[in-house]
């Protein structure tokens, strides 16, 4: 299966780990990519606070050069696994199919540059979807050959993926589970903690930092509550966050984390066998070396299924009806 | 901007139908607000905000303009989408804050919120999308926090460094190759957006 590619602008740079990784494992996988031509900036979350139609004619541009690619002689799918530029294409994609007033202005701003875009002739997907839903668990588990045994991981999906959901992918915008999923698959033991689809601060780090730093410690603590070795994200903004500024969180708050934060797609290649150069790792700042040091041969043999009570001082799951006990059900 | 030119938009619409019509994307749901909360209490940066988005809504209903603009709150939203999922009118509530934001800028009020700098940071993020067609985080970082924090530019630097290092920064921008075309759409865009979707409308 073929689909167009738009890497974005901080994977060609800032989370180049991201995207190698992402070829490696899409290989793997039999994930054929073809890359968006001359794709420029989805705008991020600035564009839109400046010129609202500009921004969304921004968008245009690169849907409607994903619409001319032409894969596989039907609807074109466009990768994107940036969660902000994933979250730009598909909003611009669904306001445009809402508002025929938006379609029409993009489209006359586009036709400036001989270009247009019909609502809806593009699906916009992020690369988690793909590969949980159109490629399946199974064929992921049969491609792993160095299993992830013994390695606690939190897997953090923070915003853009999840909410709003313009396509409804996600059961459950507040409490996915594909990535764990996933994860479970590569067999690492993932680590179910409550703040899995809080926000990284985006921005804020260059706006006000103290917001900033206060959101990005409220990760690190619950990830180290529920005693997780790796933090694993979807997205380079979080990783971003969560990596480069937890220096900072430590200082400004006395406190010291190291926990690795890796793309899911470095973890799929290490499990596949990749070596770690190949997939990007040692280009984070929180080194993951000591982390993936834990990575065991045999499966843990005291693996307990059963959930543990969170931790002192931690957050609460938010607890189901099933749960209680003595309680009048 | 000075009161002659706010004055000279003074028109039969309410303060909330010109929030309305200045956000694309069909159906804000706006007047629909209950006043119930959820917004706020969803909000993971409402802590550092002077409104809460809910306080906010009232703000708008209430034709409270100078007011509303002043507020940082739309400056400290995230994007993060909480709002919007978990409210119960299906408000568009962060398109509502990014609209805030543009209308905020226009007249000239968010220089006397608490987020005086934000608005610039964005635009100088656009300039180099604007010039580049790709954003440029290197030149981004310098001219703004040399502008608006030049005592942290130090801090700034080891933290570029840090990034350089890692092979995690370029060094210069990437121009797409075809820039003209990019600029000729957003150029056209800016234009027809002085009818509509902006604040104001034509001016």
């Amino acid at each position: 299966m073929k689909y167009g590619y738009y890497p974005g602008c901080s994977l060609e740079k800032n989370a180049r780990a991201y995207h190698e990784s992402a070829l490696v494992v899409a290989k793997r996988l039999g994930i054929e990519f073809e890359e968006t031509p001359d794709w420029n900036c989805c705008g991020a979350t600035e564009y839109f606070a400046i010129n609202a139609l500009a921004g969304y004619a921004l968008v245009g541009r690169n849907l409607a050069l994903a619409a001319r690619q032409k894969l596989n002689g039907q609807g074109n799918q466009l990768v994107a696994p940036c969660s902000a530029c994933f979250l730009n294409l598909s909003k611009t994609d669904h306001y445009m199919a809402e508002s025929p007033e938006l379609a029409e202005k993009v489209n006359s701003a586009l036709a400036a540059g001989g270009l247009s875009y019909e609502p809806g002739s593009v699906r916009v997907r992020h690369l988690l979807d793909v590969i949980v839903d159109d490629i399946g668990y199974m064929t992921v588990a049969e491609q792993v050959r160095k299993p992830l045994y013994g390695l606690r991981v939190a897997p953090y999906y923070g915003c853009l993926v999840v909410r709003p959901d313009y396509q409804h992918i996600h059961d459950e915008p507040e409490y996915p589970l594909c990535m764990d999923g996933l994860l479970k698959v590569l067999g690492a033991e993932v680590v179910d903690y409550p703040v899995k689809t809080h926000c990284c601060g985006g921005h804020m780090t260059q706006i006000s930092e103290e917001t900033a730093l206060e959101m990005i410690r409220r990760l690190l603590k619950s990830a180290a509550d529920y005693r997780a070795d790796v933090i694993v994200t979807l997205c380079p903004m979080c990783q971003l966050n969560l990596d480069a500024y937890q220096e900072q969180v430590n200082k400004h708050f006395g406190a010291d984390y190291h926990i690795p934060v890796l793309y899911f797609t470095q973890l799929m290649g290490l499990a596949f066998g990749a070596s770690p150069k190949e997939v990007g790792i040692g280009k984070e700042f929180v080194d993951a070396r000591p982390a993936l040091a834990k990575i065991q041969e045999e499966p843990p043999q005291n693996a307990k299924q059963k959930r543990s009570r969170p931790p002192k001082g931690a957050l609460p799951m938010p607890s189901m009806l099933s749960h209680h006990k003595g309680g009048g059900q | 901007m000075n009161a002659l030119t706010r004055a000279s938009r003074a028109s039969p619409q309410t303060f909330m139908q010109e929030v309305v019509a200045a956000t694309p994307g069909g159906d804000t749901h706006l007047e629909l607000c209950l006043q119930c909360g959820t917004c706020g209490g969803s909000c993971p940066s409402g802590r550092d905000m002077e409104h809460t988005p809910r306080q906010l809504f009232a703000m708008i209903a209430a034709g409270m303009r100078d007011e509303v603009l002043k507020s940082n709150t739309p400056w400290y939203c995230v994007s993060c989408y909480y709002c919007m999922v978990r409210c119960p009118q299906e408000i568009h509530i962060t398109d509502i804050m990014y609209t805030l934001k543009r209308m905020a800028i226009k007249e000239g009020y968010y220089q006397e919120s608490t987020a005086a700098d934000a608005p610039d940071f964005s635009e100088t993020f656009i300039d180099f999308v604007e010039n580049y067609g790709r954003s440029f985080e290197l030149g981004l970082a310098t001219r703004y926090h040399l502008k608006h924090h030049p005592l942290s530019a130090i801090k700034m630097a080891g933290f570029g460094l840090g990034m350089l290092a890692r092979g995690r920064m370029d060094l210069r921008p990437t121009k797409i190759q075809n820039i003209d075309q990019l600029q000729a759409i957003l150029t056209k865009a800016k234009e027809l957006s002085n009818g509509s979707f902006e604040p104001g409308g034509a001016s």
